[in-house]
């Protein structure tokens, strides 16, 4: 089975060693024919609208606004709602850096968003603390907190890499099983199983 | 200055004064407030805007640099006011004098644990308050084991401490209350659409008016300050792109020339008009992007896509000549990093024809639009005086009637001899700091047409050592960056890392005043204010 997605046309941008053992995995699992067609159709739809939560911090915040602008126009590919409830939204695209005092807040905002749910480190300083790696207070990459289905270096990324981190994204979604996969809490249960938050119930 | 010497020494008998860039007056702190009051107050002194507070630690003792400016004759003076025991340093609070300096107070006590006496609010600004030490201290423990991150939520408190002295000398630890008991508190922030980025305002409303607001800092602190201090000047510079993204060259600028000044470099005239043409065309992309932002605040979506178009063509010109889109790190120290790109002129004269017009469509939508001017029109008035006395610098300031542009006060570079206006409007609204800054869209402007055609030859970068030493001693450069005042103190060691940099940001002024103009104003209103403010969050933060 091939990904495809809509105006990729290079084949540097197909050279994903991660989708292609996702494409394994569910290629050995196999899938009922039925659920597996309605898979592709729901998978087809949630690729295509992909909402991002408002969410931005610094420098990369800037660079995502012009990428919904007009030069760069996310729009064409349905990724245009930005949603400022998390509730509302599919992904966190963590623009910026986050500090120890952010870190609560995101982890509270990932814990809002509604199942299934994606994250993109977007930046050098959500990657891995970035220009700040010495600073007391910065926490050094967002994947400590949260986790994080794509990374996006650059300090900040240009809006053409910003498209290319959401267009991977886009293509892990085309892959996922949905029913009984990612429709289902159970990766959030896990994670919440091994990152305990005290004071918290569920 | 002699003159102002001359005053201080006979006043203050024990007052010590120290040549430098500015002159520099060390004063005991017993005598601080007196001699603070007598710089504000008398009338050939008349000290009455407080530009920094540098929080300092000098190893053998601990305190503080006031800078201090007269906004008529744009004299300036620094006090130094220390104190020897670092297990509970204490100074006297000039909070009553100058009402920025009770968030600069807390400042500096959340970096090096001075605690202020007569200061109504000593909490830590930036850092939580179970954070284990003073991170500015130079013997702050950094293992990263004793403050953990954590995605636990953050113990906050209602209370806040404040120290009084009472009559017999003895000081005294009061606990207040930040709220009344039965006040309804609304959070604002920090992850709201509005607040232009990581900003939180803590407010107490009865119905839809604000009572207070308690401004929450810290979401996008960095530490900027202190990883300066164990970098070479060269690898200090990029941070300045990070701080206030919008005025990146500006700042750059301000903390080259720091160097400079203190290396004793003087740079190429090349140099100079490049870092001028590129301080003014971030003034216009910076001043675009804060109408964008500004009008989708108020559900003007659409200018955003109108104000963007001029950004990009910027940008682009920026792109071709620096390489990057945002963080350009272009001004390095002894000029600029590249030669200018050959499109650079014929770009930037693109730019020029179409700007007129852009601007003259900006106002056709947005400024004569009758819902707009109900919304700005008369909301979130700020007089002359508060403007000073809050240190509210830049267009919000100019918008009150302040002419505070550091390029007509304190010019630079090559400032004194271009010809143009400074913006200055009285009626200190969300109006008159929307217009301000489109007005200085058209100064902006006219700066680069008469640098554009008289671009001079020569090098562009001096050569300067990889490593650079500084003397000892302490410098303080301030330019106008897109937002306001931007300062840079440098005290140097005479090694090849800063001993201390302190950056002075505009926008942390900006958030400080929010409290002082929303009181008594819808809460519908907040957004206005704020928004007309243009605060960045990573600069109040850093």
């Amino acid at each position: 089975m091939e990904v495809t997605t809509k105006s990729m046309p290079y084949e540097a941008w197909k050279d994903n060693e991660y989708i292609e053992s996702l494409v394994k995995e569910l290629q050995d699992s196999g899938a009922n024919i039925v659920v597996g067609s309605l898979d592709k159709l729901i998978n087809w739809g949630r690729s295509n609208s992909i909402w991002p939560l408002t969410f931005a911090t610094s420098c990369c915040g800037i660079e995502f606004v012009s990428l919904g602008a007009a030069r760069y126009d996310m729009a064409r590919f349905g990724w245009e709602v930005a949603r400022a409830s998390p509730r509302q939204a599919d992904f966190i695209m963590v623009a910026g850096t986050i500090v120890h005092r952010m870190a609560p807040v995101l982890r509270r905002l990932y814990d809002q968003l509604a199942e299934p749910k994606y994250v993109i480190a977007c930046g050098a300083c959500a990657v891995s603390g970035g220009p700040f790696k010495k600073s007391y207070h910065v926490v050094m990459g967002v994947d400590q907190i949260i986790p994080v289905d794509v990374y996006l270096p650059g300090c900040p990324p240009r809006p053409e890499a910003m498209i290319y981190a959401i267009m991977q994204l886009s293509r892990k979604i085309k892959v996922e099983r949905f029913f009984g996969g990612v429709n289902r809490q159970e990766k959030q249960q896990e994670f919440l199983a091994s990152h305990p938050i005290e004071g918290v119930n569920d | 200055m002699a003159e102002i010497q001359e005053t201080i020494a006979r006043l203050f008998p024990e007052a010590t004064f120290e040549e430098g860039d500015i002159l520099t007056v060390g004063i005991d702190d017993a005598k601080w407030h007196a001699l603070a009051r007598t710089l504000r107050d008398d009338e050939a002194l008349g000290f009455d805007y407080l530009i920094t507070i540098v929080g300092m630690d000098w190893v053998e003792k601990m305190g503080c640099v006031y800078y201090l400016q007269n906004t008529r004759t744009q004299a300036r003076i620094a006090v130094k006011v220390a104190t020897a025991d670092r297990e509970n340093p204490m100074l006297h609070s000039v909070f009553d004098l100058w009402a920025i300096a009770g968030i600069y107070e807390r400042e500096v006590y959340d970096f090096f644990g001075i605690i202020f006496i007569g200061n109504p609010d000593m909490r830590r600004l930036f850092l939580s308050i179970d954070w284990k030490g003073y991170p500015l201290r130079k013997d702050y423990d950094a293992n990263p084991e004793l403050n953990p991150a954590s995605t636990d939520n953050e113990r906050q408190s209602d209370f806040t401490d404040t120290y009084v002295e009472e009559s017999d000398g003895k000081i005294v630890k009061k606990e207040e209350r930040v709220f009344e008991p039965d006040d309804f508190v609304v959070n604002i922030g920090p992850q709201h659409p509005a607040t232009h980025g990581v900003l939180r305002f803590r407010t107490a409303v009865d119905g839809e008016t604000i009572k207070k607001i308690d401004v929450y800092m810290g979401y996008i602190h960095r530490g900027v300050e202190k990883i300066c201090e164990s970098l070479t000047y060269p690898q200090t510079l990029h941070f300045m792109d990070r701080l206030d993204y919008f005025s990146a060259h500006p700042y750059h600028h301000c903390l080259c020339m720091t160097i400079e000044k203190a290396a004793g470099i003087e740079i190429s005239r090349r140099a100079q008009v490049i870092r001028v043409l590129m301080d003014e065309l971030s003034r216009i992309a910076s001043h675009c992007l804060f109408i964008g932002t500004f009008c989708m605040d108020l559900g003007a979506t659409t200018m955003l896509f109108y104000t963007l178009r001029v950004r990009e063509q910027i940008l682009d010109i920026m792109e071709k000549t620096c390489g990057a889109r945002m963080t350009f790190n272009y001004e390095c120290i002894g000029g600029v990093m590249q030669d200018l790109a050959p499109d650079f002129v014929k770009d930037v004269k693109a730019l020029l024809a179409v700007l007129p017009a852009n601007l003259k469509e900006y106002d056709k939508i947005f400024t004569g639009n009758v819902i707009t001017r109900n919304r700005m029109e008369g909301v979130g008035m700020l007089s002359h005086d508060d403007a000073i006395s809050w240190s509210v610098t830049g267009p919000s300031g100019r918008a009150s009637g302040w002419a505070c542009d550091i390029r007509k006060t304190n010019p630079y570079s090559i400032y004194s001899e271009l010809d143009f206006e400074e913006v200055v409007r009285h009626e200190g609204d969300s109006m008159a700091r929307f217009k301000v800054r489109m007005d200085e869209i058209v100064q902006s402007a006219k700066i680069i047409e008469q640098l554009i055609d008289n671009i001079p030859d020569g090098e562009y970068c001096v050569k300067v050592p990889k490593v650079l030493k500084l003397p000892v001693g302490h410098w303080f450069q301030t330019v106008e960056g897109c937002r306001g005042t931007f300062g840079v103190y440098l005290e140097s060691d005479g090694t090849t890392n800063p001993f201390r940099l302190k950056l002075v940001p505009p926008s942390l002024t900006a958030a400080a005043v929010v409290d002082h103009i929303t009181r008594g104003k819808k809460i519908a209103d907040l957004i206005t204010i704020g928004g007309s403010l243009d605060y960045i969050v990573p600069d109040m933060d850093r």
